[in-house]
């Protein structure tokens, strides 16, 4: 390598590194902006803005979900293990929607309610057909959903 | 210090195939080999794919787009980074072969991101229950096809060959850092998207008899991208040295044969 080329190859590294240096101060300032949503236990530290819409993330809670009878509405806990919001909806859910799974809902806090305009189901990264899910299901007495997501903690 | 030209092993091997008349020759004889492979792994990979992969116990059958999705998002990075990697080579050893690798490399690498976005998309619409949201995965991956078309205006719109490499080459470094972001996004931040599957450091969380299909569609995916690249530096250099010897050359020889 010619003295020429190994300042060109110099000069490109610290081009990189400066670089990856100012994206990393960058992303790292935008941390809060760049989150999709907030988790219940940040909702209920009082760190989610009041009067605005923003995201709530977590995992149906087991048992929680209350339909009504009359129409679309529901009501279902989000939790992230350690706290719990109730969450207010009226529409139609995703086909993943269903508990122990996570969601993730656009909405406002009323009165400690979280109203619902837009309710996502967020999929794990588990894939496996359906005798597999049985058998672990077998083996865990139906866990099997919920020790998955939270190896994933 | 020893001179490039002089120097044994690497060197002279790495200069070697950067000569075009060289790679010419390699590229000629290999391609047909190289897409004969193609379409034998992507008739493996999608007949075990969409045929004999189980379904699966939570998506049915709609996670089957797995085997066009992940593949083309793979691609679309390891795209980049052989793009990033050229440009590199460009601005150091100023190689006529790797800015031609670059070049050629971008609207494949924009074609790849660009499957991985759509299909992203379509699956999204029945499981997320939205066609899209801003979130970081989905948002970085936007901006590589965003670098892949900046790179593809930018070198177009620059007459000059040489400054075009260069230009060409810078954004593709500064672009180079968009790469981890990509891969890490579903971990630094919190995101709709879902985490990584196969290239975690424990076992792959996915069924052996799905994960086999979905490694060939991934082999498929970069023979398919080494048979169009050799295929289009190949024109990219015939067309740029047409004046020189050797392709014209090269020219006399095919008509006789």
């Amino acid at each position: 390598m010619t003295p020429k080329r190994r300042q060109r190859l110099i000069l490109v590294l610290l081009l990189l590194a400066g670089l990856a240096l100012a994206v990393f101060f960058t992303l790292n300032a935008l941390k809060h902006n760049i989150n999709l949503f907030f988790t219940p236990s940040q909702i209920v530290a009082g760190e989610a803005p009041e009067g605005v819409s923003f995201r709530i993330g977590g995992m149906v809670q087991d048992g929680s979900v209350q339909r009504s009878d009359s129409d679309l509405s529901l009501q279902f806990g989000v939790t992230d293990t350690a706290q719990a919001v109730t969450v207010k909806y009226t529409g139609i859910l995703p086909d993943l929607f269903r508990e122990g799974q996570g969601v993730v809902a656009l909405g406002q806090l009323q009165d400690g309610l979280f109203v619902a305009s837009e309710v996502l189901a967020k999929h794990d990264e588990n894939y496996m057909p359906p005798e597999v899910s049985e058998a672990l299901k077998q083996a865990n007495k139906g866990k099997y959903s919920d020790t998955a997501n939270e190896a994933k903690q | 210090m020893p001179n490039a030209t002089t120097s044994g092993g690497f060197w002279r091997w790495f200069h070697g195939f950067g000569s075009p008349p060289r790679f010419d020759a390699f590229a000629r004889h290999s391609v047909p080999w190289l897409a004969g492979v193609t379409i034998v792994l992507f008739a493996i990979g999608l007949i075990g794919g969409l045929v004999y992969a189980p379904t699966d116990y939570q998506q049915g059958e709609s996670f089957r787009i797995i085997y066009v999705h992940v593949p083309a998002a793979w691609m679309g990075m390891l795209v980049y980074v052989v793009m990033a990697l050229a440009g590199a080579i460009t601005l150091v050893w100023r190689m006529k072969l790797a800015d031609a690798v670059a070049r050629a490399s971008a609207p494949i690498g924009a074609a790849f991101t660009f499957l991985a976005l759509v299909t992203g998309s379509l699956w999204g619409k029945p499981m997320w229950g939205t066609y899209w949201i801003w979130d970081a995965r989905l948002t970085s991956e936007l901006i590589l096809l965003f670098l892949y078309l900046g790179y593809m205006a930018l070198t177009n719109a620059i007459s000059d060959r040489q400054s075009a490499a260069r230009a060409g080459a810078i954004l593709a470094l500064v672009g180079l850092v968009n790469i981890p972001i990509i891969h890490y996004s579903v971990e630094w931040w919190n995101t709709l998207h879902q985490g990584a599957t196969v290239s975690k450091f424990d076992a792959p969380s996915i069924d052996t008899r799905m994960l086999i299909p979905l490694l060939v569609m991934a082999l498929a995916y970069q023979f398919y991208y080494f048979t169009v690249l050799l295929m289009r530096v190949r024109n990219e250099l015939l067309s740029s040295q047409r004046r020189t010897q050797w392709v014209q050359q090269l020219l006399v020889n095919e008509k006789i044969a």
